[in-house]
């Protein structure tokens, strides 16, 4: 089994290397045909793993010693169980995919090769961070997504900033800047976790630290579930946190499917569910993560409702679907956060990806407003998404349905009422958002010049990726049981206990307020988009300009942050530091060009120097000057 | 009765005169010649001093002065001969190439 988990893990490593040899040359298939070859690889490897693995049976190896100074003795080692099993294939099947529907979204793209090095690398710290065995190879991985993260949205480094109304300015690069400052300062906070972890258990392999974490004190098991939480709440873009993942959708479609919607944003999660037996310690944190959860499910939920841009949407959706997961985390239904999370990966990343099939079509347009119509030429791409969306929106049969009602279920068996009601009223906001999404872009008039584009439908390739994800996102829900029994006795043993009356009520009232949403959409869109009487509305301009939160950011923390920098730099660099160095130097210099006077080239008064510097150090030697 | 005292007494005269002879004369031949003079005023010195003491260590040094003296001299001498037939002259403030 070790052959596989090294093939699963080292696979996309080799196809980064591989590209990257190509980086700096005009675009070459072979990248993108050998890196997906090698995450093909990877993929197999983890399918044979996770098809062998159970609970009684891990894969675990130590690699080889790699910090080991005094008392620190850290492995560099892997863990293959239930869990990390079931992230390796989620994440693999996912990232197969997209690596391949690349090849021809980034068809005419000159960093194509850039773009798959980086893409493979990418899958590689996923697969670090989901297989680590200890804390450190999981933040290595953390920080390494976060990297990757960074190289991809700035992709097209290129493009020149613009303002728009909500932020000071967006373009690539500033908005991977804006995603690699946040993840900072959560990562931060991980960090100090880890180093609590450390300094009160001295180790941080998952097994030992969870045997002992019990013998700490709560105060300080608060401590470590708060901080780690920091480190989630930035990589998973929870509120406050949750201003970069909008911006980070000036990335590649691809990109954002991958990254930004099935894998690293869900690292936060993966965090949560792998630490579970710390946060079972500590429910009242745990409470508070469901708490905020259930906040970001609905707040980033009504940011999607009105934002005219077509991966924005998507984006805010997949933040308010992060806020599920985190209250099945925080709720301790630890198993239905992950199920949510595979769900989850399966529907958005076909999302995304048909979102990038109708950018590319529309020639980089990105405002739903300005399309329509496009069904009738693009009716795989429309087929694809609506299927995604009512998966999305939790429809029966389709893969969210099971997962979002678990964790509906969840909230309500534990008489938490008003997160329920939260996530209820965020679950008919989904189908709404969604199907507003749908309709403006597939149905009603064409808005866009048809002199100047001519929208077509994605290559057959393309498609043909973004279908096993669609028909996952189908059929993936009714695993439900078997992977409930697959990670039982990793994660613990949870299932929502209400009436069978209570369970059918449910059902019927979340299916009602989704089919609602959906139809209501249905209704109000098919003529146009929210009109002017709505946008008259106090409430359309909150919603449409995020809460005015990347402006607060901008004017309360940004720009003091600016203005104390210039003052640092002007009045304390310049003034204080930069003088004396400039005083010490100066003066050496000055003293060198007076004397070099003594220079003169002259033999006889060269010697002269010398005798004085003889009868001196004489002098010296004589009164013992300095010794 | 001639003691230690005066060897060094001798010594010292020499030693001042070749520094003299270093710092004031302009001519490079002359400049070799107190160079000479120095090293044998030091060589003076250590064999009475190695006589003193009964130890033959200083003779020795002595004598490795007088081979690098001699060796020093030669190649010194070779120098001045090029540099006469280059510049027909050999006065020190002739060779002013090297300034700070």
């Amino acid at each position: 089994m070790e052959v596989y988990l090294y093939i699963a893990l080292f696979a996309p490593l080799v196809g980064s290397l591989f590209a990257a040899l190509f980086g700096d040359r005009p675009k070459n298939l072979i990248t993108g045909l050998a890196t997906s070859g090698l995450l093909f690889a990877s993929w197999v490897a983890s399918i044979i793993l996770i098809m062998n693995v159970d609970t009684s049976n891990v894969v675990h190896v130590r690699m080889m010693d790699w910090i080991a100074a005094g008392s620190i003795n850290i492995d560099f080692g892997f863990l293959v169980d239930p869990v990390s099993a079931i992230m390796m294939v989620t994440v693999t099947t996912v990232s197969m995919l997209v690596h391949i529907y690349s090849i021809g979204y980034m068809e005419h793209d000159k960093g194509f090769n850039r773009y798959f090095s980086y893409l493979s690398a990418f899958v590689f710290s996923m697969m670090i961070l989901v297989m680590s065995d200890n804390f450190l190879g999981l933040f290595i991985g953390w920080e390494g997504v976060g990297l990757c993260s960074w190289l991809l949205i700035s992709h097209w480094y290129h493009k020149p900033d613009v303002s728009t109304s909500v932020n000071p300015a967006i373009s690539p690069a500033y908005a991977a800047n804006e995603a690699f400052v946040m993840n900072r300062i959560a990562d931060l906070g991980m960090l100090i976790g880890i180093f609590m972890i450390y300094w009160n258990l001295g180790s941080l392999n998952y097994d030992t630290v969870f045997a002992n974490i019990g013998t700490l004190s709560t105060g300080t098991i608060t401590l470590i579930g708060i901080f780690l939480f920091i480190g989630a709440m930035g990589k998973s873009a929870q509120f406050p946190l949750h201003t970069w993942l909008a911006n980070a959708m000036e990335g590649p479609t691809p990109v954002s499917a991958l990254i930004h919607a099935a894998t690293m944003v869900t690292a936060g999660v993966y965090l949560i569910v792998r630490s579970h037996e710390i946060y079972a310690l500590i429910p009242n944190v745990g409470y508070f993560i469901a708490c905020l959860g259930a906040f970001v499910a609905i707040f980033a939920a009504s940011m999607a409702l009105v934002n005219t841009e077509l991966k924005r949407i998507i984006a805010y959706s997949t933040l308010s679907q992060l806020g599920y997961m985190f209250v099945a985390a925080g709720l301790g239904a630890y198993w239905i956060a992950l199920f949510h999370l595979m769900m989850h990966a399966f529907f958005k990343s076909v999302l995304f990806l048909g979102a990038g099939n109708v950018m590319h079509a529309m020639g980089d347009e990105r405002h739903i407003n300005k399309m329509g119509g496009l069904g009738k030429v693009m009716p795989w791409t429309m087929g694809i998404m609506s299927v995604a969306s009512l998966a999305l929106a939790g429809i029966w049969p389709l893969a969210g349905f099971f997962s979002k009602d678990k964790i509906l279920e969840t909230a309500f068996s534990q008489n938490h009422y008003f997160l329920w009601l939260l996530l209820w009223i965020g679950a008919g906001m989904t189908a709404y958002y969604s199907f507003r999404l749908i309709m403006l872009v597939f149905f009603g008039k064409e808005k866009y010049d048809k002199e100047e584009k001519h929208p077509h439908e994605a290559y057959k390739f393309v498609l043909a990726t973004m279908i096993p994800l669609a028909i996952l996102a189908v059929v993936a829900g009714f695993s439900e049981h078997s992977f409930m029994k697959y990670v039982d006795g990793i994660l613990p043993e949870y299932y929502p206990h209400v009436s069978t009356f209570t369970f059918i009520f449910l059902v019927v009232i979340t299916l009602g307020i989704a089919i609602g949403g959906i139809l209501l959409a249905i209704v109000k869109f098919s003529r146009g988009d929210f009109d002017d009487f709505f946008k008259k509305l106090g409430v359309y301009d909150l919603l449409s300009n995020q809460y005015y939160i990347p402006k607060f950011y901008e004017e309360k923390i940004c720009v003091p942050y600016k203005n104390m920098s210039k003052f640092a730099w002007e009045k304390l660099d310049l003034k204080v530091v930069d003088a004396t160095v400039d005083f010490i130097a100066g003066f050496i210099y000055a003293t060198g060009d007076k004397s070099r006077k003594m220079q003169s080239g002259n033999l006889s008064t060269n010697l002269k120097w010398m005798v004085a510097g003889l009868v001196v150090l004489l002098i010296a030697a004589i009164f013992k000057i300095g010794i | 009765m001639i003691t230690l005292t005066h060897y060094l007494v001798v010594s010292s005269i020499l030693f001042v005169i070749g520094l003299v002879g270093v710092i004031r004369r302009k001519n490079l031949l002359l400049l070799f010649f107190s160079t000479e003079i120095l090293l044998n005023s030091v060589n003076i010195g250590f064999v009475a001093v190695a006589k003193f003491y009964g130890d033959l260590t200083g003779q020795m040094f002595a004598f490795f002065i007088i081979a690098v003296a001699a060796s020093e001299v030669a190649v010194g001498l070779g120098l001045l001969i090029l540099w006469y037939k280059r510049t027909g002259t050999i006065d020190l403030d002739s060779m002013q190439l090297m300034k700070g």
